[in-house]
């Protein structure tokens, strides 16, 4: 008999395990006995902020997760949403932005596997992905080596998975050069009786492993990379990050979906962080079964791993799954046909235990409820940062005027944030799946649905993802509120009716009062706004500790919102699509430079109160785009968002499909000052192209949405002035493109 | 019936089985690499893109020795049509059944976006429905699709005029900014001596249908479709 070498069990090692002192005395007192190595293992990665979400549960309650089209909110892999005629959409956006900074390629490529999994677990086929990811300025060059890497490992991954990444934001600010940030999201569809979760029911049936083979790699990435800050031996931890394989994943997914077309499997679940502790742990825990496994079973492909390697390698493409017992024939046989693994390692329980023998030996006998359900809930103290009332002050008299406000809108073009990502997207597959209705670069995404057979149906998905991070350090309530109105405001300007969302929330260390109270308001924010919007938050995740030596990011919630569209083909695009429509501008412009782009990039300051938000008046701007659009008035409908109104109608002149370009001539009201009207932020807004602007005005009229008519498209220039006198601006619409398009790749390229 | 060949890893299989299927009207059928026949009734086949076996060694280079491949080869030497798009195309280099090669793009990056490209002969089984000097808009998706032949070989080839798509601009005239990827003398598809084996980079069922960026695809599989009507490969 093989013998373990184990180091003593005692409170110093559990420390080393990121275990409190009061956490080692729960564990003693639940067991009754000191853990086994193995045990402590299990206890440090169920027990972590990432795993356990002790520090943020009690804030995530208060957001609202319930409305009549949602199927399945938080708790489950993904959310899941009805879209009607027994079909679900079932997405959810995770973060993995610390092994996306050691190690971007491989970090970046086992985010998107990652969600991936969270989706197809489901039984869902993902259709479609999108990524936010941020860095520090691109003139540092360690910025650029990680800018080609995570791209480079998304597009690795989802290319090859065969999943079109169809939008997606990419964006920079100095906060995130310490700590970039790489969130991924992707949205999966079901036929809603076809819904598989993470149970393990029916005492005797068979615990299958299925997959890749497990390894060294990835152990403890949850519970020590995901949880802690960086600091110079951050670099150390590389071997910490695992290594993605979009090839098995693809045969997974094939694999899964095959077999969930059978009625041999019960539950289903992925191994994510903490791989087969955390899948089985949640899978008995659902069903509040118990699960006995014996771990020589599970397939190996280093020699001499320990039960604590074992228990907690995050070795990628993997599942665990449960089948009618007698099934276990016709599971081999489907996964057999993919070339990949299906082994029986255990078998479920009545006893709430999870047993684990290694070598004849039990290594592992703890209770499933007490480690699954009562982890820690933490009630951190928080505190409004000292510097936040310093941070509002703006005077915006002693703002300098623009001295050529045609210039103002080519460096704003020409900014990194503000240009075209066309050299980040270009390297994904948009189109695999035959689907995409509208790529990245538009203000949302849009995606056909059809029935796994292939038969189409007349739905369409619309996708955004969105966040101001500035904003949210000025005002992390107002931001968040911000973040939900974009995102939904995108979604509605495809023609869509926004459904309901995900988040990802990026924060710092939440030991620290200011970066609990940044996290709290703004899940207050983000509650708010998804209640007043009717937009339910059905899955989500935390992301803590987004610092380095000290210095944390910006709090960063990101929201992706998805919309039905129904039929798909009545969209809009968010270019002129012809000369000689009536431009139009929805909602209301007032004076608000606070937290602008403009104000960061001309006048270097990153202050003020970011601009309000008026969720009422969103409400009736979408009821508004939805009927303009469906009764096909409105062609181009394009959120006024980064940058302001110059930059949206620039970007209406420029950004049609095959170098389409129409011009415009518009005049604005002179009622706040230019820079205002022309880059300020105010929320709420939509640049449209009407075919029929008397019943446009009609159709607003009704909704309340004021409306201005600006002017028409055509010609070769886009001009924008006062209502008489000389144009403020007057530019080639070639000319203003070409700055726009060179934005990101001549920084990457001539670097 | 349209053969589509399904290698682990494909992943424009269902695409391309779909514009067969719902687009032209035709019957298409998946089949597994693993077969080492075509089904019955077969009258062309489809390699269709993707990364088969998770083209980890060379593009194409592991699937040229699945079971189904023989079969492919001897539908070819009878004379059947065979349409390889992407890692298709990869596939039927590799497995000599066309010339040349298909390396990393000139820019390192996988590239994918709307391209031109312009039919230089409409007399072949996979052109008929477009004119000779006709621009058509489709799309590519790939990090490996720089054609590469030696000279002499590059020489036989337009000798023997098995270009059949070039990269070009809108108008129809060549530039090195309209050639996504770096490929020589601007290949973007090339068909055997024969003229019934031909591959191409770009993705003709990925533009079926006008609503979803274009249609210039049928052109493609429409001439094939017309083909496989007139009973050719029986």
């Amino acid at each position: 008999m093989r013998q373990r070498v184990e180091p003593t069990v005692d409170r110093a090692l559990a420390r080393e395990h990121g275990l409190t002192d009061g956490e080692w005395a729960r564990i003693l007192e639940l067991l009754g006995r000191a853990p086994t190595f193995p045990e402590l293992g299990i206890f440090s990665v169920m027990w972590s902020e990432h795993c356990s979400y002790k520090s943020s549960k009690r804030h995530l309650l208060t957001l609202p997760t319930e409305g009549e089209a949602v199927l399945i909110g938080p708790g489950e892999n993904a959310g899941a949403v009805s879209i009607g005629d027994g079909l679900a959409v079932v997405f959810k956006i995770e973060s993995h932005n610390h092994p996306s900074f050691i190690e971007p390629v491989q970090g970046a490529a086992t985010g998107v596997g990652g969600i991936l999994r969270d989706v197809f677990t489901m039984g869902a086929r993902p259709i479609a992905s999108l990524d936010s990811i941020r860095f520090g300025p691109l003139e540092d060059p360690r910025q650029r080596w990680l800018l080609r890497g995570v791209v480079d490992g998304i597009g690795g991954y989802g290319n090859c998975v065969g999943v079109p990444t169809v939008g997606g934001e990419t964006t920079f600010h100095p906060c995130y050069r310490g700590n970039i940030l790489v969130n991924a999201f992707n949205l999966g569809v079901v036929e809603t009786d076809r819904i598989f979760r993470a149970r393990a029911s029916g005492v005797g049936n068979p615990v299958i492993y299925v997959g890749s083979k497990t390894g060294r790699d990835g152990i403890h990435g949850a519970s020590l990379l995901a949880s802690a800050e960086f600091d110079e031996e951050s670099e150390a931890k590389r071997p910490t990050v695992q290594v993605g394989d979009p090839f098995t994943e693809k045969c997974l997914i094939e694999a899964c979906l095959e077999l969930m077309r059978t009625d041999a499997i019960v539950g289903i679940q992925d191994m994510g962080a903490a791989g087969l502790t955390c899948s089985s742990f949640e899978m008995a825990s659902c069903a509040g079964t118990g699960i006995e496994m014996d771990l020589d079973r599970v397939p190996q492909r280093a020699a001499d791993l320990t039960p604590y390697e074992l228990l907690l390698s995050e070795s990628q493409e993997r599942m665990l799954l449960v089948a009618r017992a007698g099934q276990e024939e016709r599971v081999r046989e489907i996964f057999a046909r993919w070339e990949l693994e299906a082994v029986v390692v255990g078998r479920v329980t009545d006893d709430g235990r999870m047993r684990v023998r290694w070598h004849g030996d039990v290594v592992v006998d703890i209770p499933v409820d007490p480690v699954s359900r009562s982890a820690p809930v933490l009630d951190r103290p928080a505190r409004e940062p000292a510097d936040l009332r310093e941070r509002q002050k703006l005077d915006p008299a002693a703002l300098a005027p623009e001295e050529d406000l045609a210039e103002a809108l080519e460096a704003l073009l020409d900014s990194p944030n503000l240009g075209s990502r066309g050299w980040v997207w270009r390297q994904y597959d948009q189109l695999v799946q035959g689907s995409t209705v509208l790529g990245p670069g538009g203000d949302a995404a849009l995606v056909r649905i059809r029935r796994e057979d292939g038969t189409p149906t007349r739905k369409g998905i619309a996708l955004a993802v969105d966040c101001n991070p500035r904003w949210c350090w000025l005002d992390p309530y107002g931001g968040a509120l911000a973040a939900v109105a974009e995102a939904a405001r995108n979604v509605a300007c495809t023609g869509a009716r926004p459904l309901a969302l995900t988040n990802c929330l990026n924060f710092g260390n939440p030991e620290k009062p200011e970066v609990m109270w940044e996290f709290r308001e703004a899940v207050r924010g983000l509650g708010e706004a998804a209640r007043q919007l009717g937009t339910p938050v059905v899955s989500g995740n935390v992301s803590f500790y987004n610092e380095t030596a000290g210095r944390s990011i910006y709090p960063t919630p990101t929201v992706a919102m998805v919309g039905l569209l129904e039929p798909w083909e009545r969209h809009a695009v968010s270019h002129f699509p012809a000369p000689g429509l009536s431009v139009c501008l929805l909602g209301e412009t007032r004076e608000e430079l606070g937290g602008s782009e403009w104000l960061a990039l001309r006048r270097g300051l990153e202050a003020g109160v970011p601009p309000a938000v008026d969720l009422e008046a969103e409400r009736r701007l979408h009821r508004l785009l939805a009927e303009a659009i469906g009764a096909g008035n409105v062609r181009c409908a394009h959120d006024v968002s980064d940058g302001g109104l110059a930059v949206a109608l620039a970007e209406c002149t420029f950004t049609g499909p095959a170098g389409l370009r129409v011009g415009a001539v518009l005049s604005l009201p002179d009622a706040v000052r230019p820079e205002a009207l022309l880059f300020g932020e105010s929320t709420g807004r939509v640049v449209v192209a009407s075919q029929n602007a008397e019943e446009l005005v009609r159709l607003a009229a009704r909704q309340r949405v004021p409306l201005r008519h600006l002017g028409e498209t055509g010609g070769e220039r886009l001009v924008i002035g006062p209502p008489a006198g000389t144009p403020w601006i007057d530019r080639q619409v070639t000319g203003l493109a070409r700055i726009w398009e060179r934005a990101l790749s001549r920084r990457l390229e001539e670097a | 019936m349209f053969a589509v060949i399904q290698f682990p890893g494909s992943n424009d299989d269902r695409d391309m089985a779909f514009a067969v299927k719902s687009v032209l009207g035709a019957e298409a059928r998946l089949v597994w690499h693993r077969q080492a026949e075509l089904p019955a009734g077969t009258r062309a086949v489809l390699l269709p893109g993707g990364f088969s076996y998770g083209d980890y060694l060379r593009c194409g280079a592991m699937a040229r020795f699945s079971p189904v491949m023989g079969a492919v080869r001897r539908f070819a030497e009878a004379g059947g049509p065979v349409l390889g798009t992407c890692n298709g195309f990869q596939v039927l280099c590799e497995a000599r059944m066309l010339p040349g090669a298909l390396l990393r793009n000139r820019g390192l990056h996988f590239v994918c976006d709307w391209v031109h490209v312009r039919v230089e002969r409409d007399d072949t089984l996979f052109t008929t429905r477009a004119r000779e000097g006709q621009v058509l808009r489709l799309p590519i998706k790939h990090g490996e699709g720089r054609y590469f032949a030696e000279p002499d070989e590059l020489a036989r080839l337009e000798a023997n005029r098995q270009v059949l798509l070039r990269y070009c601009k809108p108008d129809g005239d060549f530039s090195e900014a309209a050639n996504p990827n770096g490929s020589v003398a601007h290949v973007a598809g090339v068909v055997n001596v024969r003229g019934n084996v031909f591959g191409l980079m770009p993705h003709p069922e990925h533009a079926v249908d006008a609503r979803l960026g274009g249609d210039d695809g049928l052109r493609v599989l429409g001439s094939l479709l017309d083909a496989v009507a007139r009973g050719t490969g029986r």
